[in-house]
């Protein structure tokens, strides 16, 4: 099988980690070579974050690059947009519509883009956008936006939801277990 | 069993399985969460010391005294660290004496993107280079087996990309070789007659590693497609193998000093092109000039950033990925002092008193960044207190009198003391402020001598920084806390205009500790908000405009209260 890649964007302190290991464990489950690229330090300080998950019979190379990522999974919507030159053709945006406004936008000295999503399917790709902060508060935490982009990920995969779980299990704290297995829920069955 | 490890916790458990009992290491991304990992196994004495240069020596005297001892750095560290290293290349080791050094290409949380190889030749130290977390267990405890069969001791250079990916290991067991204590003084003292017969012994290592590395099976041939031949290491390495698979053929190099000769000149003879693909300096491309080859390197590729598989694919290959995009600009997202960051109110003040800020390496180097902008040199640990005394002492009492340093609690112990002794004892009218938010904060909450907590968080020693300033002969040395605007101010305005040197802690934790208590959000009262963006000059990322009206986001505010001291119209509202 060809490497598949998957990158995981964000705003530094949103959790973006989390996910990208819950990933590499479900993918290493499932038999397949897998490499998990993360940046640590200063852009982790709010600043536009990446990871870049990798999946095959043998992966090389630790990270992704422009035109080549089979889905983006971002956390907020003007960070999928930002990354979007690395989305393969006829590659998924999955994407939480929440808006977080940088530096630059709080001080007024540029604009946040309005209409993301429509422009980003003018611009060919395929976006699946939802709420994900209100769904992860209604499974109980607002940090669970996570879980809920990873359960509307899960659409696309092959895997069973039963490794999934397996994955959640082995990845997050006992306590947040159950919160977490709703936001997975909520976000694997949005709108339908 | 088989598991995802990063690289750099994969190092971690290398040093577990090879019998490493001692480690000191200073916090440096992206090389910080090797000692981290490795600290949690018992088995393993892990701390933090003040700086690498304390760090190396004092794993030397592990070494020295019969234990595998190790210490981890980043790439600028080694600086710090290249006094003890260039001098234990003579002495070499008893029991085996690895380093790690994480060179940070493309410079994601570095001030420079130097190639720590140079240090490796320049000490005459042999580095091997892993290029994925299996090998970086491999090479870990191949390490150590190099150490003590050559006597030297040994770098790990890892990378970004290797030290920060995971990828599949299978990990060993621990087996625990020590060696006893002997006194040796020809080999232990170096003075000019022990170091003269030292070095001789060098130069034939040196030799006795080049035999090695013809042979060694970190170094490995992977024939396939002759037309075009490859040269490379680390993340180069895969980069290589991702555009070309068998479609070329390649020279691993898993030893990158020395280098081989009989193996590289084979290789070269069974191409018919040879290219050497690395990052930053052209090291293994110089060597093979050297050894008369036809070759290419950085006729082709940059000498800057890292690399990637599409430009390999574009610069070897001449093939190009198509890509879409938006076209309107996407505003940048550069980091932020967080919400409620300690740092923000000192440097507030400090651009409101419109002072010349000489900087240091942390957190705080954001406070460079618009609207605060309140910084104006950055060079490297410690520099900000060393340069003040420089400027000042050049540029005469007027400047003086508004200059100022700003430098971490960390970076403080590790390079500021020595720098602070130079403004006692040279004085110079400077100002120093020491940025004391109780932890290493950049590199993600790293304890340090001032803290009072030890690397696994126990109780450990605590330096006081007012006793320690007053014992270097500084009679003014005042506190203050960061979120006081008005006691800020006073501070810089008294301490800059006396005519002697002083010292200003800005004293409060880390807003993302986890002990630190959390006051609720501050709220806007809109009939009270004029919309004069007075607020907005702090630069925090809680406060934004919203249909000319401040607004707070609740999910970031701290209610640190700084932002209710900006407004003259009291629109900011504060729990109880």
């Amino acid at each position: 099988m060809e490497t598949k890649n998957i990158m995981i964007v964000g705003v530094g302190g949103q959790g973006s980690l989390l996910a990208s290991k819950l990933l590499g464990h479900l993918l290493l489950s499932q038999g397949y070579d897998v490499k998990v690229s993360e940046v640590h330090g200063m852009s982790q300080r709010g600043g536009s974050v990446v990871t870049y998950v990798r999946y095959g019979d043998k992966v090389y190379s630790p990270v992704i690059d422009r035109g080549e990522a089979d889905y983006i999974v971002s956390f907020e919507l003007l960070e999928a947009a930002r990354w979007l030159p690395y989305l393969k053709k006829g590659g998924i945006v999955v994407t939480n519509t929440q808006q977080i406004d940088p530096m630059p936008v709080i001080t007024g000295a540029a604009v946040y883009p309005e209409q993301l999503v429509e422009k980003m399917q003018a611009a060919g790709a395929a976006v699946d956008a939802l709420d994900c902060l209100a769904l992860a508060e209604q499974a109980g935490t607002a940090k669970a936006v996570n879980i809920v982009l990873l359960g509307r990920l899960s659409h696309y995969f092959d895997a069973p939801e039963a490794a999934w779980l397996q994955s959640l299990e082995a990845i997050v704290p006992a306590k947040f277990l159950e919160i977490n297995k709703k936001a997975f829920d909520l976000g694997k069955n949005a709108g339908k | 069993m088989k598991a995802l490890m990063l690289g750099n916790k994969a190092v971690a458990r290398g040093l577990y399985e090879a019998g490493c009992c001692f480690i000191s290491s200073y916090p440096g991304t992206p090389s910080t969460e090797v000692t981290e990992e490795a600290a949690k196994y018992p088995e393993i004495y892990c701390e933090w010391a003040p700086n690498e240069k304390v760090a190396m020596e004092a794993a030397f005297g592990a070494c020295l005294a019969g234990k595998r001892a190790f210490c981890a750095m980043k790439h600028v560290g080694l600086n710090v660290a290249a006094d003890p290293l260039y001098t234990m290349s003579y002495t070499g080791v008893n029991a085996g004496l690895v380093i790690v050094v994480a060179d940070d290409p493309g410079m994601h949380s570095s001030q420079n993107e130097q190639d720590s190889r140079h240090h490796a030749i320049a000490s005459k130290v042999p580095m091997l280079e892993p290029a994925d977390s299996s090998e970086a267990i491999e090479y870990t405890k191949l390490a150590y087996e190099i150490s003590e069969t050559f006597d030297t001791p040994v770098i790990i250079k890892m990378c970004t990309r290797i030290a920060h990916s995971q990828s599949v290991v299978e990990t060993g067991a621990r087996i625990v070789p020590t060696k006893a204590y002997e006194k040796n003084i020809a080999k232990y003292v170096m003075m000019p007659g022990n170091a003269k017969k030292r070095h001789p012994v060098v130069e034939e290592r040196t030799r006795k590693l080049a035999a090695y590395a013809e042979t060694a099976p970190v170094n490995r041939v992977e024939m396939g497609d002759t037309k075009l031949g490859v040269i490379t290491s680390s993340t180069a390495y895969q980069y290589t193998k991702e555009v070309f698979g068998d479609n070329c053929s390649v020279l691993k190099l898993g030893m990158v000093n020395p280098l081989p000769v009989q193996l590289i000149k084979d290789f070269a003879a069974k191409v018919d092109k040879l290219v050497v693909v690395e990052e930053l300096d052209p090291i293994i491309e110089t060597h093979c000039k050297a050894l008369g080859l036809e070759v290419s390197g950085k006729d082709i590729f940059p000498m800057e950033d890292e690399f990637s598989q599409s430009l390999v694919a574009k610069l070897l290959n001449d093939t190009a990925t198509d890509s879409i995009g938006l076209s309107e600009p996407i505003p940048p997202r550069p980091p932020v002092m967080c919400a409620g960051c300690p740092h923000r109110g000192l440097f507030y003040t400090l651009s409101k008193h419109k002072c010349t800020v000489l900087g240091d390496i942390g957190c705080y180097t954001l406070g460079a960044v618009a609207p605060l902008s309140a910084m104006e040199m950055t060079l490297c640990m410690g520099a900000s207190v060393s340069a003040i005394h420089g400027f000042n002492k050049a540029a005469g009492e007027e400047a003086a009198r508004k200059t100022v340093a700003v430098i971490g609690d960390s970076t403080f112990m590790h390079s500021g003391m020595t720098g602070l002794a130079n403004i006692a004892y040279n004085q110079s009218n400077s100002t120093v402020i020491i940025l004391d938010n109780s932890i290493t904060g950049m590199t993600g909450h790293q304890q340090n001598p001032t803290t009072g907590l030890n690397l696994r968080g126990d109780p450990a020693g605590k330096i006081d920084l007012e006793s320690l300033c007053r014992a270097m002969g500084f009679a003014r040395v005042r506190v203050v806390d960061p979120y006081d605007l008005k006691a800020c101010g006073e501070a810089v305005r008294e301490e800059l205009d006396v005519h002697e040197p002083s010292v200003i802690i800005s004293r409060r934790p880390c807003a993302l500790l986890k002990y630190v208590k959390h006051k609720p959000p501050v709220k806007v009262n809109p009939d009270k908000c004029r919309g004069c963006k007075s607020c907005m000059r702090i630069g925090c990322p809680a406060i934004s405009m919203k249909n000319k009206k401040a607004v707070i986001d609740n999910t970031l505010c701290v209610g640190c209260g700084v932002c209710t001291q900006m407004c003259a119209f009291d629109a900011f509202e504060t729990a109880e």
